[in-house]
């Protein structure tokens, strides 16, 4: 049986100039939480936009394989992409005080998306809405449902866009860091809500985050993704045991372990940051910012794997 | 809301009573009105009887207290030149102004509205060039030069339509597009921005990943938060197409209250210009709070 979602060799590219995405690769299974990790401007929320098709304009998507339950994605038109985005794929977003539109209420906005893909009253979608307010924690959701978003605070507003992507039973919902906008102590609410609901509904979820304590907690696989690749894919446990790729390993030296950490030693970081890579690009991306880079990283990297399942982008020997 | 309406109602009265008081010295300033009023071959008795007749020999405060103490209860005094009550006068004139002012208006909105959501969603193209470029020349069109080049070609050439009076619906169509002509630009250009902000905002994008339709994604999400300017300055520009129909009821010859301004000018009938200024202000002043309580209306976060 297929992968639920299925990218392989994804490119996207902005009118020529820049390629956000350069050949990434990665599968959700169904009922699996898959985290793709990697800083800013490595290309995750593009990977994620490039997807659902929602690329602004200018951006330009191919790929080798793009399914999703065995469809091919890239063969659909925009009404039949539309057919599915909302219903069996939703998405929810990093900014949930502009996500939602100020002029009409969260009942009418909930309603909406099931109305026009599922053939239901306006009573059975009211209730639906209802009920889903409540699974994501929101207290009285009937009167909710009559409120605008400005009458909402930014967890509570997430909390809506959540319960708006599972209106239709989704069966892959990506997330594009969807705690980053949110306080401390929202974003472990609004982590553990979505990986509760990842276990009760069975849902595939692709979880897109830079924050590894997150990953650690929640993840069956992760991918890490630098420079538009993704540089190592493994299940949580092993990435985190064994990782093998330099900027994998750097990442992990970022994170502080309490016990393990000294209070004296300073915290690891990676020097420089992300490149910007044009169309013809060559060669490790990561090579610049690498303290094992020799002059064979400018021409090849080779696709290595470690252990089943476990697979990443460098020269280095596993 | 409540709180905001009085404020606004407030405002208003003292935006009418700012009005009615520069009306009033204005006409006082534009010389001396009984020997306007009495004609060139008056005699300097028949001056005096003018002024004593009309209540001129009294001071100038005490006869504005009179006529305010009367506008208020409705009653605008008398015309020196038709004989009649200038309320009268003004009533009968104002649906020629109400049909002309609303038929520009309602073009204008037929216009610019679909023409700004094309431009905006073919933003950068020649198609929205275009459209910026008869904003432009719109905008720069005097409205009387307008109206008779239209009144020359399809008047006079074609022969289609009419062009002077107010006997049928026909009569209103030139006027009415001169009217709509000097609002479209505006409007076009609000709309086109408001529509363009709306579509690269991330309630469209969520739309988008809800998988809408696109006339769902276009009308129901983008034009409903990029209208809310729109119909807000729509509500004023009627004001300004009621006080600067003058112009455009004299091309064509309509008599409405902008006519009647201009010959109670013409006439030094200032009872009657007081009048249709105090009107016209008020009309105006009226329109622009309907415009605030449609703003809030249409946008729920002016309603708290």
């Amino acid at each position: 049986m297929s992968a639920l979602l299925d990218v392989e060799r994804l490119e996207v590219g902005f009118g020529g100039r820049t390629s956000a995405v350069r050949g990434a690769s990665l599968t959700v299974e169904r009922g699996e939480t898959h985290c793709l990790v990697g800083e800013s401007g490595c290309g995750k929320s593009v990977t994620a936009l490039a997807i659902m098709n929602l690329l602004a304009r200018g951006g330009h998507r191919t790929a080798q394989r793009l399914t999703f339950q065995g469809d091919d994605l890239l063969k659909l038109d925009d009404r039949g992409m539309a057919r599915l985005r909302g219903n069996a794929m939703a998405m929810i977003f990093q900014e949930p005080m502009t996500s939602l539109n100020p002029a009409y209420t969260i009942g009418s906005q909930m309603t909406e998306v099931m109305r026009r893909h599922k053939k239901v009253s306006q009573r059975v979608a009211i209730d639906r809405a209802a009920d889903l307010l409540g699974q994501v924690g929101i207290t009285a959701p009937g009167l909710r449902l009559g409120q605008f978003p400005h009458q909402l605070s930014g967890g509570l507003r997430q909390r809506v866009m959540i319960a708006m992507a599972l209106m239709c039973e989704p069966q892959l919902l990506i997330a594009d860091e969807p705690t980053t906008a949110l306080d401390v102590t929202v974003q472990a609410q609004i982590l553990r809500l979505l990986a509760q609901l990842q276990r009760d509904l069975g849902l595939g979820l692709l979880l897109i985050t830079h924050d590894l304590g997150i990953v650690a907690r929640i993840a069956h696989r992760v991918s890490v993704m630098y420079a538009g690749e993704v540089v190592e894919s493994a299940a949580t446990a092993q990435l985190f045991a064994d990782p093998k790729h330099p900027y994998t390993q750097g990442l992990l030296r970022c994170v502080p372990v309490p016990g393990k950490q000294r209070q004296d030693e300073p915290l690891g970081s990676i020097p420089g940051t992300v490149p910007r890579i044009g169309p013809g690009f060559e060669g490790c991306g990561f090579r610049d910012r690498c303290t094992f880079a020799d002059a064979t990283c400018a021409h090849a990297v080779p696709h290595q794997t470690a252990a089943p399942g476990h697979d990443y982008l460098c020269r280095l020997a596993p | 809301m409540f709180r905001f309406l009085v404020r606004r109602l407030i405002v208003a009265l003292l935006v009418a009573a700012t009005v009615m008081t520069l009306a009033f010295i204005l006409t006082r300033l534009s010389g001396d009105l009984a020997i306007s009023i009495a004609g060139p071959n008056a005699t300097a008795a028949d001056i005096e009887a003018v002024r004593k007749a009309y209540g001129l020999d009294r001071p100038v405060l005490e006869q504005f207290l009179d006529w305010v103490g009367r506008a208020v209860t409705g009653d605008l005094g008398n015309s020196y030149f038709f004989q009649t009550r200038v309320s009268t006068l003004i009533a009968e004139r104002m649906p020629v102004t109400l049909t002309l002012g609303l038929t520009g208006l309602s073009l204008a909105l037929l216009i610019s509205i679909p023409m700004g959501i094309l431009a905006a969603v073919r933003e950068n193209t020649n198609f929205d060039r275009a459209v910026q470029m008869v904003a432009l020349i719109g905008q720069a069109m005097p409205s009387f030069w307008l109206g008779l080049l239209l009144m020359i070609v399809f008047g006079l050439s074609l022969g289609w339509l009419p062009i002077s009076g107010t006997g049928s619906w026909e009569h209103f169509v030139m006027p009415g597009i001169v009217l709509a002509f000097s609002a479209v630009p505006a409007l076009t250009r609000l709309t086109r921005a408001g529509m363009i902000q709306a579509m690269a905002s991330d309630y469209i994008r969520t739309a988008r990943a809800k998988g809408l339709s696109r006339a769902s994604i276009l009308l129901k999400h983008a034009l409903r938060n990029a209208a809310i300017p729109v119909v807000a300055i729509a509500a004023v520009q009627l004001g300004f197409m009621l006080g600067g129909s003058i112009v455009i009821e004299q091309v064509f010859a309509l008599h409405g209250v902008g006519f009647l301004a201009w010959e109670s000018i013409a006439k030094n009938d200032f009872p009657v210009v007081q009048a249709v200024v105090l009107v016209l202000a008020v009309i105006y002043v009226a329109l622009t709070m309907v415009s605030d309580l449609l703003n809030a209306v249409l946008d729920p976060r002016l309603r708290a």
